[in-house]
């Protein structure tokens, strides 16, 4: 093995040296690219060593470029992973977001008998707090008479259905800026669509202008691309 | 999670990749990454950039593979020692093209070089970042990128290639 000179071995690194790499790599703050810039036009070995580092910097973006990309059985085997835990998933989601996941998650067979039950549980309630107030009189059949499952099922998803919108973030959006965002609008992302886009749902019902008026107030946010209003 | 995975899992599985040398190994870090970050989504803090935190991941769960090698067994300083095949001057000496030779040597350093100067070069990353991601001060980080590129003007002046540095 060849070894280095013995004044090479010994030489300490200045500042500036230490910093040139990232130099070469674009990532130093201003004040130190300045100070990194004064010390090359000054010092001819200074330049030296940093044109060694540029060749370095390039060879090293080509061998990694050159490793190629995993094939689809990596994202295959995550997806897999992800279907086989969706609880534990679902607990670190904010509540809005744990219970979308919840229902989305249902099948629609086991979302049927849900919603009939529900009914059902609605159905005792009520009868019980009419037989409370009415005392007297027998509750249950002109309660019972409005009772059919599927209509029930079918009113209360239209008077209580959150809007939804389509979003698109910047791509420097971090994870927390768009949790801040999701947070402030007091919504949830309940899945992806096409194109980089989620697909949000707000934590109430809005008219249409009252919609339109929102969607035009988080477009105009920094980490928001596009925001549409989605069916 | 698709437009996270789709956006970083090249550079993680190439990170790895230059981690664990085995592509089927890296396939299957970059599965336990994002599962990971699946997780422990809720426990960012976003005082880093996403790719930092995965790339933080990543060298953990490559670390932890490598441990688990039990046809290897050996510990992380003999680990550390261990330099690539590829890296003997004698065959970097025959390559007559200087871009070659750089990247036959690069491969040859050991993995903490390898790493330090991936994570520099090719992810960009600050010393800040780095410092992170390693888990090691930040003036540690600027020495050793310092002392991965006097082993790689060793292994290109062994291989007969003079850059004029140092």
């Amino acid at each position: 093995m060849m070894a280095l000179s013995k004044k090479m071995l010994e030489h300490e690194p200045s500042e500036i040296e230490l910093l040139l790499p990232w130099h070469a790599a674009g990532t130093l703050n201003a004040r130190d690219a300045r100070r990194v810039e004064d010390a090359l036009a000054r010092d001819p070995e200074l330049a030296k060593q940093y044109a060694a580092i540029r060749g370095e910097y390039e060879e090293t973006i080509h061998l990694n470029e050159s490793l190629g990309a995993p094939s689809a059985r990596a994202l295959q085997k995550l997806f897999a992973a992800i279907d086989a835990e969706p609880a534990r998933a679902a607990a670190s989601l904010p509540l809005s977001a744990r219970i979308a996941t919840f229902f989305a998650g249902l099948s629609p067979r086991t979302l049927a008998w849900s919603a009939s039950l529900g009914a059902i549980a609605l159905l005792l309630q009520a009868g019980i707090i009419g037989a409370v107030l009415m005392k007297t009189q027998t509750v249950t059949y002109q309660t019972a008479s409005l009772s059919t499952g599927a209509p029930i099922t079918r009113e209360l998803g239209a008077s209580v259905a959150p809007s939804r919108a389509l979003v698109r973030f910047t791509p420097e959006a971090r994870v927390a800026d768009i949790t801040a965002l999701l947070d402030s609008y007091q919504a949830s992302i309940i899945g992806d669509a096409k194109g980089g886009m989620f697909r949000l749902q707000f934590d109430k019902a809005m008219s249409q202008d009252e919609l339109a008026a929102l969607l035009s107030r988080m477009q105009r946010e920094k980490f928001v691309n596009l925001a549409v209003a989605a069916p | 999670m698709q437009v996270l995975y789709g956006r970083h899992h090249v550079r993680v599985y190439r990170f790895g990749l230059r981690l664990v040398r085995d592509e089927q190994a890296a396939e299957d870090l970059i599965s336990e990454v994002f599962l990971d970050v699946w997780r422990q989504a809720g426990k960012f803090e976003g005082r880093s950039a996403v790719s930092t935190w995965l790339l933080a991941i990543t060298r953990f769960k490559a670390l932890s593979a490598l441990r688990r090698r039990k046809d290897v067994g050996l510990d992380d300083e003999a680990a550390n020692a261990i330099e690539d095949s590829s890296d003997d001057p004698e065959i970097a000496v025959q390559k007559k093209d200087t871009g070659e030779a750089l990247r036959e040597c690069l491969t040859g350093l050991s993995p903490d070089h390898r790493e330090i100067v991936d994570l520099v070069y090719y992810h960009e990353k600050s010393v800040e970042e780095v410092a992170e991601i390693v888990g090691i001060p930040e003036n540690t980080v600027k020495t050793r990128l310092f002392y991965a590129r006097k082993k790689l003007a060793e292994l290109l002046k062994a291989a007969g290639v003079e850059r004029g540095w140092p």
